[in-house]
């Protein structure tokens, strides 16, 4: 028997009952569409989860101030500064491991250009800062050391500031924006970061010297930093021992008692990172393993058709059988119908799942991501149900005594 | 008769079916020769072996003893795929309910043999296209079954009996659900193809039937109770 015939046999076989086919497939579909969306969405996710923590700096540590027990009622962090300028230079000069260290100050304020204003963080800080942010200017430059030391009257413009104050492609480099009723002169545009995962807008803030941010926007004690330091470390390895280092250091320095609570938290951003990433890959995988399911299913659905078509076939395989069918001719014949009820079902299946995980990609703005060893993995397993449940329908065929198969009625 | 080899030998066959605990001989010791070109009717009670014969003169079934040498191959001893080679290659069959592929024109039905044969689609077109020519069928090529009558539908089957030029053409109650006319024109084409050369062997429980060929086997109780020239040799006056 000549291939072409084996499969031509088999598709006749199957448009003959058309809705019965579709619906055979309609398992094979639901499984493979559920696993190319399914996939598609862990993806996506992970990858807005990496790009979140990338923008974000990594290898970078967070220290804040606070969680100050007072009276037994235990304040939240930062809620009472106890972060001293000491401190950060303490971290910086004794703690090793550590690439940067900026602090970070911040309020909300309106900042007002000649003609339009804007309510934005003005945030306090240090050149360093842009280092751990890994965020160079767009246009014009960052913060200096000496406009820090000096404290110095200038401004770094996130690009949604940037636009609602001076318009998309305007430079405005030299402009004056006032804060708090003082005149900051414009430096740098800081390029585009885009939204974090929870939709806060990276670029909605403008970066003045911290010097000049507690002399001028928001006066505090000489002594403490009224927000938090951001460290960078040197490599991935390190980040846990040198937030221990760290810890162990403020412990020291702020005479805080074995047994007793740090008055400081120290965040560890790559360790958070892992942990999103751990549970995305573990919500993945327990999406995949349910699609995986439903394209058991879907095999259990072929073999059930393929069941009751070779019975209904019965006198058919006689009449192929007495005119000169083999048993393994008639074994193909349905093995050949099961493995292409399944293709269909997987290529159909791919399309939906394709069209799905496009969707959501759109709805939840993240980046679309379908691997094409996913789209093979999910066909060539759905050939395989095919395959493996077609084989006891197509064994039971060509198992037939075709004098009995020509008196079936 | 003809002093050729025959194309049908068989010796001493028997059959035993076990039924549960009970052994069931269908046939008890068998022996007959059919030469090339004769047009055989079996007849015989229903029970008598006729069946079971004709299971074994077309190759579905096995003898429990003896041999059955067929156009000079021992075929008795043949596993089940040599034994489909041989129904494709040297026999054909007609079997009394038509056992035609439903919603499948009568040229793809025909072409069925040829395409376990592996022969090339435009070939097999040709090839179904002339015997169904032989059998008068040359208007009907596209028609499925429901859309032809008994006796058309019945030499549908006989064109697919001719399509691989067989040595041996076997037919189980051939006219059994045709009408007397049909039965008639089905005769006479069963006859014009012995008079081809086509050996034919028929079985049926119609006397009227079986006087059409030229010779008659009654099988009665697994063993052949009478081998005689049919009524038609008679009446063309042969010795």
């Amino acid at each position: 028997m000549r291939p072409g015939d084996i499969v031509r046999v088999a598709l006749r076989a199957l448009m003959r009952n058309k809705l019965r086919s579709l619906l055979t497939a309609l398992g094979i579909i639901i499984g493979v569409a559920a696993v190319i969306a399914m996939v598609a969405i862990g993806e996506g996710a992970r990858a807005r989860v990496e790009q979140a923590f990338s923008a974000m700096g990594t290898n970078v540590l967070i220290v804040s101030s606070g969680a100050k027990t007072s009276g037994g009622a235990k304040a939240g962090a930062g809620s009472l500064p106890t972060l001293t300028w000491d401190d950060l230079r303490a971290i910086r000069s004794d703690v090793n491991g550590v690439r940067f260290v900026a602090p970070r100050v911040h309020t909300t304020s309106q900042v007002v250009a000649e003609d339009r204003n804007w309510s934005t963080v003005v945030t306090g800080t240090t050149p360093e800062f842009f280092e751990i942010r890994n965020w160079p200017a767009r246009i014009g430059a960052v913060l200096s050391q000496d406009e820090v030391d000096s404290g110095a009257k200038t401004v770094v413009l996130g690009q949604t500031v940037a636009t609602n104050l001076f318009g998309a492609s305007s430079d405005p480099i030299g402009q004056v924006v006032r804060i708090a009723n003082v005149p900051f002169q414009v430096i740098g545009v800081a390029t585009a970061k885009g939204q974090s995962a929870s939709g806060n807008d990276y670029d909605d803030v403008v970066y003045v010297p911290v010097t000049t941010f507690l002399a001028k926007i928001q006066g505090s004690l000489q002594k403490f930093i009224p927000g938090t330091i951001l460290i960078e470390v040197t490599s991935d390895d390190v980040t846990t021992e040198v937030a221990e280092h760290v810890s162990a250091l403020l412990r020291d320095r702020h005479g805080v008692a074995i047994g007793e609570d740090d008055d400081f938290t120290v965040k560890n951003l790559t360790e958070t990172a892992s942990r999103k990433q751990e549970s995305s890959e573990a919500l993945t995988l327990l999406l995949a393993s349910i699609a995986a399911v439903s394209l058991l299913v879907g095999g259990i659905g072929i073999m059930n058709i393929m069941l009751v078509s070779v019975s209904e076939r019965t006198r058919e395989i006689g009449v192929r059988m007495a005119v000169g069918a083999k048993a393994r001719h008639v074994r193909l014949q349905f093995l050949a119908e099961a493995l292409a009820l399944a293709l269909a079902g997987g290529v159909i299946g791919v399309a939906v799942g394709v069209v799905t995980a496009g969707r959501l990609a759109t709805r939840f703005g993240w980046p679309m991501l379908i691997r094409p060893e996913i789209v093979a993995l999910a066909v060539g397993f759905s050939a395989a149900v095919g395959i493996g449940f077609g084989l006891y329908p197509a064994h039971k065929a060509s198992r037939l005594d075709p004098i009995q198969a020509l008196r079936y009625e | 008769m003809a002093t050729s080899a025959p194309l049908i030998a068989i010796t001493d066959v028997t059959k035993t079916y076990r039924m549960g605990e009970v052994e069931v001989e269908a046939l008890r010791g068998v022996s007959v020769d059919v030469d090339p070109g004769e047009f055989v009717a079996v007849m015989g009670p229903s029970g008598s072996g006729k069946s079971t014969l004709l299971n074994i003169l077309g190759c579905f079934d096995r003898p429990t003893r003896g041999h059955y040498r067929l156009a000079g191959e021992d075929v008795s001893e043949l596993g089940s795929d040599a034994l489909a080679e041989t129904r494709n290659r040297t026999l054909g069959f007609v079997f009394q309910s038509f056992n035609l592929l439903a919603r499948t024109t009568a040229l793809e039905n025909v072409e069925l043999p040829l395409v376990y044969a592996g022969v090339h689609p435009r070939t097999r077109r040709d090839r179904a296209t002339a015997a169904l020519e032989r059998v008068g069928l040359a208007e009907r090529l596209h028609h499925h079954p429901s859309q032809l009558s008994g006796g058309q539908q019945q030499r549908v089957a006989i064109a697919r009996a001719l399509v691989n030029d067989p040595r041996l053409v076997l037919a189980d109650e051939p006219t059994g659900n045709l009408d007397s006319r049909a039965s008639d024109e089905m005769m006479a084409l069963l006859g014009a193809l012995a008079d081809d050369g086509i050996t034919i062997v028929i079985v049926t429980h119609e006397p009227d039937v079986a006087a059409r060929a030229r010779r008659v086997i009654v099988v009665r109780d697994g063993l052949i109770q009478e081998d005689r020239a049919g009524v038609a040799d008679r009446a063309v006056g042969t010795p």
